[in-house]
């Protein structure tokens, strides 16, 4: 026998656990550490931010909200290699990467707050709004990518689904495609190591989740998730390519869900809290703080001052949040179609007249 | 003016399009040099190139969810399921997705795709290839469902449904693709979305129907007129949004209802129409609302297929049936 095709994924990672450089060859963006700490304070602003939305649910003030703690370095890491003109395709919690794009705190809380408005957010237009029905965005991103393609406009498309994602058809259709038509997409498995309640190890024998690219003809990567600076290089390296016409790639982001599922989840239920204590010696800003702290670019003075600094734009963006008003009843009827079709008139006029009924 | 079939037809409003567009683009299996298994894009990929008449790979819901996400930047996809029983792999996207950006975005994003299905029964196909699933889309909000029923009507309304800002569901009666020729222009002329169009004027009893069946409910009416029943036909043509008024002023004058549709029966569109009738025409009725459609069973296969598809004459049975009533 001989060999048809052979393969092997590499694994990426500059900071260990502790924060010390693994490797000697740090890329430009990370030799500058000003625009590190830039990250650094975004990242801390999302755990700020996801703890007082946990908060706020936790109090009658939310709905069932998607936490992204511990996510903080893949999200932020994403949203910053984007050009704003390029296409970000979400799931629904990668707000440090929607942060990063301008989507504002508030919107965030507006969708989890039951308001559709949420996702009429500040960040670019051609954003895809946040995506519940698992590794669908993974489809539309590369149908954007297609578009983008048809049009020679050299943009890129980006999705994020999770582990348990890339177990559905949606996921490896879109990467096939991509593959099929060289398109420029970058599909981010943010591999947190849980969906729900079910562990990565059930979701496939493949030994790692970037290797699926491999069947669908992209180039593959696996990378340190709670390393800032490996999987900025990553997405740097990815987008790149794929603006210039290299074709699409996957990136396996290896990191840990240290929250439940959602605010409606009990994850004591199925994992033992050794594994979630021994994910948090790992987890992100820690590391990317301590290599900061060792620069003399950080320090726990600006640590606290920049807390309490977070803290404050949060809770304006909690009572801009809790002030706005409902939207009006007939909102529901305005958004179906461009015009309201003759045919609905009659039950939107119904639930006007209800609702002046009441007042 | 070229005298085209049905099929023809949809060739010709696409090719208009695409001239007219560079944003409108076709995908689906075989669609490209093959110009699909039905010759729907026959010519489309030597005049626009395989950029935009892109042979997908085999996946259904690889083709609605690239039609999803192109539509939402900015495109005009008119995407094809090969055949009605392979749309449900794409539900998920339609449904979840091109029906609902719009909504769920405020307006912000929306999903101005087509999606061409060749549907129903009657051309002795395999099993899956003879579905009336109409009633699949009817109740999700933010769709429009577009059945034509002659060549004129598929190219007007395909031209309609491309340049329509929302989601349309196209189902093409592939039993009537080559069934006659028509003289239709090219003149890039839409027809109106959203109404009921009128073949047939009478006073006796109004025949309600959509698709492949309007041959059969033509014929039926043509059958009760030497019987001295005057038959108005109504072809729905959008199912969704519905016009009902043009329904309900036919019924208005006939005092009588027969709604013919291929489908299951139990909760087929013409569960709606009646149930339209029963709170809005109740007092113009002289008799109780016809149903002639599929049974609620599979549609069988071929050797038994035109036994399940309403016929004429269990058509011209009905109207008589709602004559005898009053």
């Amino acid at each position: 026998m001989s060999i048809a095709a052979s393969f092997e994924i590499e694994y990426l990672q500059y900071l260990d656990a502790d924060g010390k450089l693994v490797r000697n060859d740090l890329p430009e963006f990370a030799r500058d550490t000003r625009q590190l700490v830039e990250l650094y304070k975004t990242m801390s602003f999302v755990r700020v931010f996801d703890g007082k939305a946990v908060a706020l649910q936790r109090t009658g003030k939310l709905g069932t909200y998607a936490s992204c703690l511990g996510h903080e370095a893949a999200h932020v890491a994403i949203g910053s290699a984007m050009h704003v003109d390029d296409v970000f395709a979400p799931m629904y919690r990668e707000y440090g990467a929607q942060f990063v794009r301008g989507v504002k705190p508030r919107e965030v809380l507006m969708y989890w707050g039951g308001d559709e408005r949420g996702n009429d957010f500040s960040g670019p237009a051609h954003d895809f709004p946040w995506c519940v029905p698992i590794a669908t965005q993974c489809l539309h991103a590369a149908g954007a990518a297609m578009a983008f393609k048809i049009r020679k406009e050299p943009r890129v498309a980006v999705s994020v689904v999770g582990d348990g994602g890339s177990s559905k058809t949606d996921f490896y259709a879109a990467i096939n495609m991509a593959g099929a038509q060289t398109l420029p997409y970058v599909s981010v498995i943010v591999n947190n190591q849980w969906a729900i309640s079910v562990p990565r190890s059930a979701q496939t024998g493949a030994k790692t989740l970037a290797q699926k690219g491999i069947a669908a003809g992209l180039e593959c990567l696996q990378v340190d998730g709670n390393d800032l600076i490996a999987m900025r290089t990553a997405m740097d390296y990815a987008i790149k390519r794929a603006r210039h016409g290299h074709g699409g790639m996957v990136i396996e982001a290896v990191t840990y869900r240290l929250s439940d599922h959602t605010t409606a989840d009990d994850a004591r239920r199925y994992r033992p809290d050794a594994e979630v204590k021994s994910a948090w010696e790992r987890e992100p800003l820690k590391r990317l703080r301590n290599y900061l702290v060792a620069q003399n670019a950080w320090s726990d003075k600006h640590e606290e001052t920049w807390k309490a600094e977070c803290e404050k734009i949060v809770d304006v963006e909690v009572n801009a949040y809790l002030e706005a008003k409902v939207q009006p009843v007939e909102a529901m009827f305005d958004y179906v179609y461009a015009e309201l079709p003759a045919d609905l008139q009659e039950q939107r006029a119904q639930v006007l007249a209800l609702e002046q009924r009441k007042h | 003016m070229a005298q085209v079939t049905l099929i023809e037809a949809l060739t010709m409003a696409m090719a208009h399009e695409m001239a007219k567009d560079p944003s409108v683009v076709v995908l689906g299996e075989d669609v490209g040099v093959n110009g699909g298994v039905f010759r729907a894009t026959v010519g489309l990929s030597d005049k626009f190139g395989p950029l935009r008449v892109i042979d997908t790979p085999l996946d259904e819901t690889t083709i609605a969810g690239i039609a999803v996400g192109m539509a939402a930047q900015g495109m005009k996809p008119i995407a094809e399921a090969q055949f009605d029983g392979f749309v449900y792999p794409m539900v998920d996207h339609i449904v979840c997705h091109a029906a609902r950006f719009r909504t769920r975005t405020r307006g912000r994003l929306s999903c101005p795709l087509v999606l061409r299905v060749p549907w129903g029964g009657g051309i002795r196909a395999p099993e899956h290839h003879s579905e009336a699933n109409e009633s699949t889309f009817t109740n999700v909000p933010g769709l429009r469902v577009v059945l034509p029923s002659s060549p004129s009507r598929a190219y007007g309304l395909l031209l309609a449904a491309i340049r329509d800002p929302d989601p349309v569901v196209f189902f093409e009666p592939k039993r009537i693709y080559r069934q006659y020729k028509e003289e239709v222009a090219d003149d890039g002329e839409a027809l109106p979305l959203d109404v009921c169009f009128v073949l047939r004027d009478g006073s006796d009893v109004t025949l309600v129907t959509w698709g492949a069946q309007v041959k059969e409910t033509l014929e039926a009416a043509e059958a009760l007129a030497k019987e001295g029943v005057s038959a108005e036909v109504i072809d729905v043509a959008t199912l969704k949004p519905l016009d009902f008024d043009t329904i309900h002023e036919s019924v208005k004058k006939t005092g009588r209802c027969v709604v013919v549709h291929e489908a299951p029966r139990t909760a087929g569109f013409g569960a709606e129409i009646a149930a339209r009738l029963a709170e809005h025409a109740m007092y113009d009725l002289v008799a109780p609302v016809e149903r002639v459609t599929g049974y609620d069973t599979h549609i069988p296969l071929f050797r038994l297929e035109m036994k399940y598809l309403p016929s004429v004459e269990r058509i011209v049975a009905a109207a008589k049936r709602t004559l005898a009533a009053s």
